[in-house]
């Protein structure tokens, strides 16, 4: 593992978003930061900027108001980057799978690299997806990413 | 100075004091943990911060505040070259003003009201530290009878006794300089603390992030040597001064919460101006013959 590598593994900045989730599993992920969990101690950081950010973690359903919302800060934040969906409403749509007016999960939108299943997720495998997720992003060149027509020519593939 | 000692000291601030600078700012992310109950990250733990932001697609909106971020660090490195070889303290003064007018202005360039907002507050924080940045160096001056921070590191009776006021405002100047509560109100650094998001850095990202954690590392460094000439020798004590005052900002960071820029203003100017100013008279009044 080179120098680059292992930083990537050692300081991931995290942005957290609640795509419509009933805040279960959002207060999971803060539950991750106190002295219990303590996941500074890895080098995560919950950075409020997407432009600073290495990991989005994605919580809820995703509904057609924020569908727009989650693009918008995917796409600002800088490659390499690595997406989680923690929880199963984030993963699948979970009790809201065919509701009229969610998509039914964060992969719908963005490409997803980590499902954390849970109702709600426990800090135990929130953290165990974010590493998971960290041995991906280490081994990313700087661009790794389809850009954004090609991420939706292959959502309208899959919709076909 | 020899050329062999000059270019000892040029080396010191300009090779050596980033590492140093680097394990300061660990020290403060553990300390502050361990003072909240939680494990912390590493010490090293910048550096991987540093190496990950240069390796993260360069990709900005305003290239203008990358190139302004570049003169923020190369005025810090300038500044702490100009400590450590005993140049003038007033030339370095308006050396670090100039690197904190790039930041800002470099803030101005990009168009993000979290960057118009942060970046109008660190106008005000540039506003609170720097004249008792210029009554520290008059002080010194009084005593040594010289601005030249060589004559302070030549002096042989610490200034401290005669110069407590100093180290008060000095704990308000590294709060100030390195954003922490309570004076926090322009950005904040790391430990998951947001104000406006990040204020200034709200549009800067990857390498050009890489930039300013950079400066903030000889920032500290100069910050130390700083405080360090109010007891300059034997030098050992003068570190202990300055890793003191770090100190006693980082704690009280972690006790104190982030307060207003008005009041931060007020205790500028209606607190440590002032009493900046008592310790002056002082030190005017009692100055001997030689002073």
């Amino acid at each position: 593992m080179n120098l680059i590598q292992k930083a990537r593994m050692k300081s991931p900045w995290v942005l957290h978003f609640n795509a419509g989730s009933c805040n279960g599993c959002d207060i999971e992920i803060l539950s991750c930061l106190t002295p219990v969990y303590d996941i500074e101690r890895f080098g995560a950081v919950n950075v409020g900027n997407p432009k600073h950010a290495d990991v989005l973690l994605v919580t809820g359903p995703v509904n057609r108001r924020n569908e727009r919302v989650l693009r918008n800060l995917y796409e600002q934040m800088l490659d390499p980057k690595i997406v989680v969906a923690v929880g199963t409403c984030a993963s699948s749509g979970g009790v809201f799978h065919n509701c009229y007016n969610c998509l039914g999960g964060v992969d719908k939108v963005i490409p997803v690299d980590v499902y954390v299943p849970g109702c709600a997720a426990k800090p135990e495998t929130i953290i165990e997806g974010v590493i998971l997720g960290l041995e991906k992003l280490a081994k990313m060149p700087a661009k790794a990413r389809p850009g954004r027509q090609e991420a939706k020519a292959e959502s309208a593939e899959a919709e076909r | 100075m020899s050329i062999v000692d000059t270019v000892l000291r040029l080396l010191l601030a300009v090779v050596v004091a980033p590492w140093v600078g680097m394990l300061l700012v660990g020290l403060d992310r553990k300390l502050s943990a361990r003072l909240q109950g939680r494990v912390g990250p590493p010490l090293t733990q910048p550096f991987y911060d540093l190496v990950k932001l240069l390796a993260k697609q360069g990709d900005t909106t305003s290239r203008f505040q990358t190139a302004c971020l570049a003169l923020f660090l190369a005025s810090n490195v300038v500044s702490l070259a100009l400590v450590l070889m005993g140049g003038d303290l007033l030339v370095m003064l308006f050396v670090l003003a100039f690197g904190a007018v790039a930041y800002i202005v470099g803030g101005f360039s990009a168009k993000s009201p979290y960057s118009q907002l942060g970046t109008q507050r660190e106008l005000l924080q540039l506003l609170t530290y720097e004249p008792l940045l210029v009554f520290l160096a008059v002080g010194i001056y009084l005593r040594t009878g010289s601005f030249l921070a060589s004559a302070a590191f030549s002096h042989a009776e610490p200034l401290l006794p005669e110069m407590p006021v100093f180290v008060l405002t000095l704990i308000a100047v590294f709060g100030i300089k390195l954003r922490k509560s309570p004076f926090d109100i322009a950005s904040s650094p790391h430990h998951g603390h947001q104000e406006v998001v990040r204020g200034p850095l709200s549009e800067v990202a990857g390498p050009s992030l890489a930039l300013v954690e950079l400066a903030h590392w000889y920032e500290v460094v100069l910050l130390v040597a700083l405080a360090s000439l109010l007891w300059a020798s034997p030098i050992w004590a003068g570190a202990l001064v300055g890793l003191g005052c770090l100190l006693a900002s980082i704690v009280v960071d972690n006790v104190a919460a982030r307060l207003t820029w008005s009041w931060m203003l007020r205790f500028g100017w209606l607190v440590a101006v002032p009493a900046s100013i008592l310790n002056l008279i002082y030190l005017y009044a009692t100055r001997g013959g030689g002073g």
